[in-house]
């Protein structure tokens, strides 16, 4: 039972990384209807952000640990959000109404330049930090197990909940979050109303590559390291979280990473790590196949 | 949000030095912002451990001048080529009528062609390499060209099939002594098999989904081969796989090889001519049975439903039955070139069935212009080339590949051969754009 209760801990956490870059997925999905292969990308991208102006901020001299991890949070979604606003100009702008298959070809070219990217930039090997948020509380112990509860932990729940909560808001309280779900109902008739259609599928992509960023630097928190690779995973089993949660949809994104994590966990815990990633592509298919509109989803009524 | 105001009256041709100089000006700044600390800012772990980093400013401001020139040239290429799709570009009828003889001259040309590559680079080893090479991507791009191209169904997936061909070959030769040419068969009809396998489950999905399930059966595949160490070797791979033989008559210098029996010189070449020819007739089988089946009721099916799905059930096609048919010929060619790879490198590992081989195989088809023959391995013909050319720059290969996928995508998005005949016509033939071809809902 401790056991149990200390891999639902660490599911929720790594569920809330998933669901951060879930909502990308699923926002993107809903707006243009296309899968945006290199998300997971712009996630990694965020990590190595996050993890260079770390460095740097320490090594100028600052010592308070969160205005460090304030700052870096701030930097490293200023810029990756610019990176996500310069892949939908460069790779998916131009094929706006181009043939379906135009933009995913292009997104998983544009995948491929981001981690070769980074990896010619920054080397194939793997970056290392020492933990930066330490300590934590020991919820129970008893038969000398015991139910640990890290700092960094909290700090990555906590962030999560803080900027759905700010995210949400967006959505649903500002002009922005109304052109933005008008032009996912109609873009046509979203454009005569005088929503800047183009100006808000930009900034579409720049919410959900700052929230990749957000979940990039929580990454780092969490496992202490960043790797040029690690965005395809990460990216496919954000996409099938989001999927799981009901395409479209923003709380399924959320719900959907928070079961893909602890799907992950729990099964790494009883049976066996290797095939936690085989395990979470057979849910992804099993989703598909029995539940094709997700937990939240709505069914795609189709018109001939 | 700037930069986006420049691009609005850029489609009403705006001309000037000053707005090509913003426009740069800006791409400079956002290449700034975006390279400053991935670029800037070099991180290693050092010798214990640590991280340490170095700045790298030269080379960020060289980035930022080449976004800044390159950007300058793109804008001044845009306003001498006019805004596109404004100007229509007339051929004059005698030209016309030249290029499609040209046109058709092509196919024959090029098949000639590489039936006399090995004679006329005998002594060339590398260039009958990668002529090999170029053949396994051709048979490969033809083979998904029937799952994607003719019956529309996306397929992210299909270095699995590629990788059950191999793994058949190599497990079947080394553990029951059977040679490559009973195999070979059996590749095929295992991949096929598989091809069934995922086909059941994805008959329901369309467009973008299915493309994910198939991305992630073809993980699947690869995450077993690597974790299923007592059947695969796992990451290590299989190695000592046979040789494939001239029909039971070895490729090697002993007394009863080929040459001896022929009474000519052994050499090592030998084996590679004939293993060029092998690749070159079993990517001709490929086209020859494609072409066949284009003209079957299966292949009009096929067809059919790439063009709607819908109208397919009205008409009482069997959608079932048509998608697993697609999916399963698509994927036996595939075990067939996954066979010969296993064969021609005599070592395989799972490194060699990433995502990246079946993006470069869906490139080559999108690229080739879905669904057209020629297209398909004029296409296999220009990626695997290209890739060849940027083998110094080793690490630089998939930057340069992923960006052409994007630029070509962006440039061409209905492929090289954006025109092709249809299979079947009223009264007279004629030539259709590509841009009224759909994709497939699939």
């Amino acid at each position: 039972m401790d056991y149990f209760a200390q891999q639902v801990i660490n599911g929720i956490v790594l569920g809330s990384i998933y669901g951060l870059i879930a909502i990308g997925y699923t926002m993107v999905y809903g707006i243009v209807g296309m899968i945006n292969f290199a998300h997971g990308d712009i996630f990694m991208i965020g990590g190595f952000i996050a993890l260079i102006s770390f460095l740097v901020l320490v090594s100028i001299g600052l010592t308070a640990i969160p205005l460090i991890l304030l700052i870096v949070l701030l930097v490293s979604m200023a810029i990756t959000a610019l990176y996500g606003w310069t892949v939908e100009r460069i790779a998916y702008r131009p094929l706006r109404h181009s043939f379906r298959l135009a933009p995913m070809l292009s997104a998983i070219g544009m995948s491929f330049v981001l981690s070769n990217f980074s990896q010619v930039a920054q080397g194939a090997r793997v970056k290392p930090v020492p933990p930066i948020i330490t300590g934590g509380y020991t919820l129970l112990e008893q038969n000398g197990f015991a139910v640990r509860l890290s700092n960094a932990q909290i700090v990555v729940v906590v962030t999560t909940i803080v900027l759905l909560a700010i995210f949400t808001w967006l959505v649903s309280r500002t002009r922005l979050g109304r052109d933005m779900r008008a032009c996912e109902q109609d873009q046509t008739m979203a454009a005569l109303l005088g929503v800047d259609v183009d100006r808000t599928i930009s900034m579409t992509f720049v919410i959900g590559a700052a929230l990749a960023a957000v979940a990039g630097m929580m990454y780092l928190l969490y496992y202490g390291l960043v790797d040029f690779f690690m965005g395809f995973v990460a990216g496919i089993k954000a996409f099938t979280a989001a999927v799981l949660g009901g395409i479209g949809s923003l709380p399924g994104a959320m719900l959907g990473g928070l079961a893909i994590g602890l799907i992950e966990t729990l099964w790494s815990a009883y049976f066996s790590v290797e095939y936690k990633d085989v395990a979470a592509f057979s849910i992804l298919i099993i989703v598909l196949i029995f539940l094709p509109t997700g937990l939240l989803g709505r069914p795609e009524v189709e018109k001939v | 949000m700037t930069a986006s105001a420049p691009e609005r009256t850029s489609t009403s041709r705006a001309t000037g030095a000053a707005f090509i100089f913003k426009k740069a000006l800006i791409s400079a700044l956002v290449a700034l912002v975006l390279f400053s600390l991935m670029i800037g800012i070099r991180t290693e772990a050092g010798p214990t451990g640590q991280l340490i980093y170095w700045t790298r400013f030269g080379d960020l401001a060289s980035m930022v001048a080449i976004v800044f020139g390159g950007s300058i040239v793109v804008e001044l290429l845009r306003q001498w080529w006019g805004a596109a799709g404004t100007t229509i570009r007339v051929i004059p009828p005698p030209v016309q009528t030249t290029l499609a003889v040209a046109g058709r001259l092509v196919a024959p040309a090029l098949l000639i062609f590489a039936l006399l590559v090995p004679v006329i680079f005998y002594h060339q080893r590398y260039i009958l390499d990668l002529g090999i090479l170029v053949l396994t991507y051709v048979m490969l791009g033809w083979g998904l060209n029937i799952v994607v191209g003719l019956a529309g169904l996306l397929d992210l997936g299909y270095v699995a099939f590629y990788s059950v061909g191999a793994y058949s070959y190599a497990l079947l030769s080394t553990n029951f002594d059977l040679s490559f040419w009973v195999c070979l068969p059996l590749a095929g009809i295992l991949a096929a098999f598989w091809g069934v396998l995922l086909g059941f489950p994805v008959l329901r999905l369309r467009g973008d989904y299915l493309a994910i399930v198939t991305l992630a059966f073809g993980e699947i595949i690869r995450l077993v081969i690597i974790n299923w160490q007592s059947l695969t070797g796992g990451p290590n791979g299989i190695s000592g796989i046979p040789r494939p033989t001239f029909f039971g008559i070895p490729l090697t210098a002993s007394d009863n090889g080929l040459a001896a029996k022929l009474g000519i010189p052994f050499s090592p070449t030998h084996r590679i001519v004939f293993l060029f020819y092998l690749i070159l007739a079993l990517a001709l089988l490929t086209n020859w049975v494609t072409i066949r089946l284009r003209r079957l009721p299966i292949g009009r099916a096929w067809e059919a439903l790439r063009e709607d799905e819908v109208a397919c059930r009205a008409l009482g096609i069997n959608t079932t039955t048509t998608k697993l048919t697609a999916f399963a010929t698509g994927a036996m060619f595939g075990g067939f070139a996954g066979a010969f790879f296993a064969t021609r490198q005599g070592f395989i590992s799972p490194e060699s069935f990433t995502f990246q081989e079946s993006a470069l195989v869906l490139a080559i088809v999108v690229l080739g212009g879905m669904g057209s023959q020629l297209g398909v391995a004029l296409a296999a013909l220009a990626m695997i080339g290209g890739f060849e050319l940027f083998r110094g720059l080793e690490q630089f290969r998939m930057l340069v590949f992923g960006l052409a996928m994007v630029l070509l995508m962006i440039w061409r998005p209905r492929g090289l051969i954006g025109h092709r005949a249809p299979t079947v016509f009223l009264k007279q033939s004629q030539a259709i754009s590509s841009d009224l071809v759909k994709e497939g809902h699939g």
